[in-house]
């Protein structure tokens, strides 16, 4: 039995090492550095709450925080409505099914900060290939400023946001939607069941625990986006998209003000932290979905 | 293969009842719609990057089609900027930071998985919440720290900490896989007198391989795509990676060189996506596995 703890320890040393270095201790750090006034090239004293009583005036702060959960709540729930869509239709059966769903999921592998350039590129305020066919449509007059006033930047960047969100769900539901008993869709349907109530009573139900942990994912990532908007926008126009994260970035690194940018970050921390209990309970499979009976 | 084709048959089953033209409407045109959404920007990308300037400015013709295709923007690329500089980095960063991620990787799942000992429950949960710390929140004292040992401005900054989001990710899928592989064919090689590390290289790994190529190729990609560190931590043009490098150094003032910021984007992205339609299905068990656990 000790050597089996032993040998358990020897295993787990190398990449315990390496996450306590730079995992653990940078997260304690972090912690650390958003209670003092650090600057780049010089340490920082420690300050108490100073930063966040700041922050808590900061305008630009508080429209951040707006601005992460709009980016969050509407860009989850339009790549989970997309993906759920996506996943039913490779669901069926297709002509080029495995090829289909290998290009499906190519927005999701190509680098996001290239794919980003392409749709800088796309809405670019002079030469924009949308604005461009809109105005052939005749619909119409000038062309759009995508990415130059607020709410327009908003709605340009969650597109983006959700072209490439929408395979990872779209893929991760198919899985999950591949692991269904075909038996269930067959005693549905000689008991007369409406696709609908196919959906509703088998499809939902069943793919519940997968839709849970892929949200989770999904609004975790998309909560502390930073590539996407450092590259369509750095926040602009007046600071419309800013999230938390670029702001940090900003505050941090150009601005030099590392206890501060610190202190956005760790800001993060609470909302992430309700995310992944969420992923905990979502995790917990009921028992009448493996065949038991309900508590 | 033949098993699994008539596994589908019987779950495409009901389908056939559908009529024609239903099938059209609920399934071929709002997939085509999706195509076209998911893919145009790749279009866009590989069009813009063959163009010629004069094209590229004109606000007459047809956008979509290019007329007198130009590899200028390329030699631009190669030859004006640093790109194949960034390129060979970014290799290098990837590669290195996947492996070493991978090799400890390999002992902490399976010390986790089969040598079950004291607190290997927890050590997992704990390696699934490190998977979820986002790069966002470690990046600021990442770069005290990276500074003070002195790594700032060199790939070893990269190298370094890449491993904190690929050890928990690989760890965490490998772990998945040895799961899968019967405790019989261990505690027959143990009555065989094998060693834990004969069982280790001689048993678990071989048997593995699907679950190492997908954890390595999700590695890699992880690694070639990521900005905010590298964003960071690097500074002089010949530490730079490709997207780092793409977004600094090709946009210059208010002129947009959209030609070669598309070639750009085009070349850096084509490494994975080969890679990508090599191994799709172990990309997608990786990526499935990941999160079904």
């Amino acid at each position: 039995m000790d050597n089996r703890n032993v040998l358990g320890a020897l295993f787990m040393l190398p990449a315990a090492a390496i996450l306590l270095t730079f995992l653990t201790y940078p997260l304690g750090l972090g912690v650390w550095l958003g209670f003092t006034d650090a600057k780049i090239g010089r340490g920082g004293e420690w300050i108490g709450f100073e930063n966040y009583e700041w922050l808590w005036d900061d305008s630009v702060f508080r429209l951040s925080i707006f601005n992460t959960f709009l980016y969050t709540v509407v860009a989850s729930i339009v790549k989970f409505a997309l993906g759920l869509w996506l996943a039913l239709l490779l669901n069926r059966h297709l002509p080029f099914k495995s090829f289909l769903r290998a290009i499906v999921l190519l927005p999701f592998i190509v680098p996001t900060v290239l794919s980003a350039i392409a749709f800088w590129w796309i809405y670019d305020a002079q030469f924009s290939v949308l604005s461009w066919t809109l105005m052939k449509l005749g619909l119409i007059d000038e062309y759009i400023n995508f990415l130059g006033e607020p709410n327009l930047a908003r709605a340009s960047t969650i597109t983006a946001n959700v072209w490439r969100g929408v395979p990872f769900v779209a893929i991760c539901l198919l899985a999950g939607l591949q692991t269904i008993s075909p038996a269930l869709y067959e005693a549905a349907a000689i008991d007369g069941a409406t696709p609908w109530q196919k959906f509703r009573n088998i499809t939902l139900p069943m793919l519940s625990p997968i839709i849970a942990v892929v949200m989770t994912f999904s609004v975790l990532f998309t909560f502390t986006d930073f590539q996407l908007i450092w590259v369509l926008t750095r926040g602009g126009p007046i600071n419309a998209t800013h999230l938390m994260a670029t702001l940090s970035f900003q505050r941090a690194i150009p601005g030099g003000a590392l206890g501060e940018g610190a202190a956005i970050a760790i800001s993060m921390i609470p909302f992430l932290l309700a995310a992944i209990l969420f992923s905990y309970f979502g995790l917990q499979r009921r028992k009448w979905q493996q065949g038991g009976s309900d508590r | 293969m033949a098993i699994q084709a008539a596994k589908t048959e019987q779950r495409e089953g009901m389908h056939f009842l559908e009529s024609v033209p239903r099938r059209w409407v609920t399934v071929y045109i709002p997939l085509t719609l999706f195509l076209f959404f998911l893919l145009f920007p790749f279009y866009w990308m590989g069009l813009t990057a063959f163009k010629p300037n004069a094209e590229l400015l004109a606000t007459d013709g047809n956008p979509f089609w290019v007329m007198a295709p130009t590899l200028d923007h390329f030699k631009k690329l190669f030859v004006d900027t640093s790109y194949p500089t960034w390129l060979w980095n970014t290799i290098i960063v990837s590669v290195v930071a996947t492996f070493v991620s991978l090799a400890t990787s390999v002992f902490a799942a399976y010390a986790i998985e089969r040598l079950r000992f004291k607190g290997a429950h927890q050590l997992g949960v704990a390696i699934f919440l490190a998977y979820l710390v986002p790069p966002s929140i470690l990046f600021i004292p990442l770069a005290t720290m990276v500074f003070q040992l002195g790594m700032f401005d060199s790939r070893l900054a990269l190298i370094f900490t890449y491993p904190t989001f690929l050890i928990p990710f690989c760890t965490w899928l490998l772990m998945g896989y040895f799961r899968s592989i019967p405790f019989e064919l261990e505690e027959c090689a143990i009555i065989d007198g094998a060693t834990r590390w004969q069982i280790l290289t001689r048993i678990v790994l071989p048997l593995a391989i699907p679950g190492l190529i997908s954890a390595g190729i999700f590695a890699f990609t992880l690694s070639w795509n990521e900005f905010i560190y590298a964003l960071t931590f690097v500074s002089a043009s010949e530490n730079k990676t490709v997207p780092v490098g793409v977004i600094t150094e090709l946009v210059e003032g208010d002129v947009y060189h959209w030609g070669s910021l598309m070639a750009g984007a085009l070349v850096g992205s084509l490494p994975v996506a080969i890679m990508y339609s090599f191994f799709v299905e172990y990309y997608v068990a990786g990526m499935t596995g990941a999160v079904k656990e």
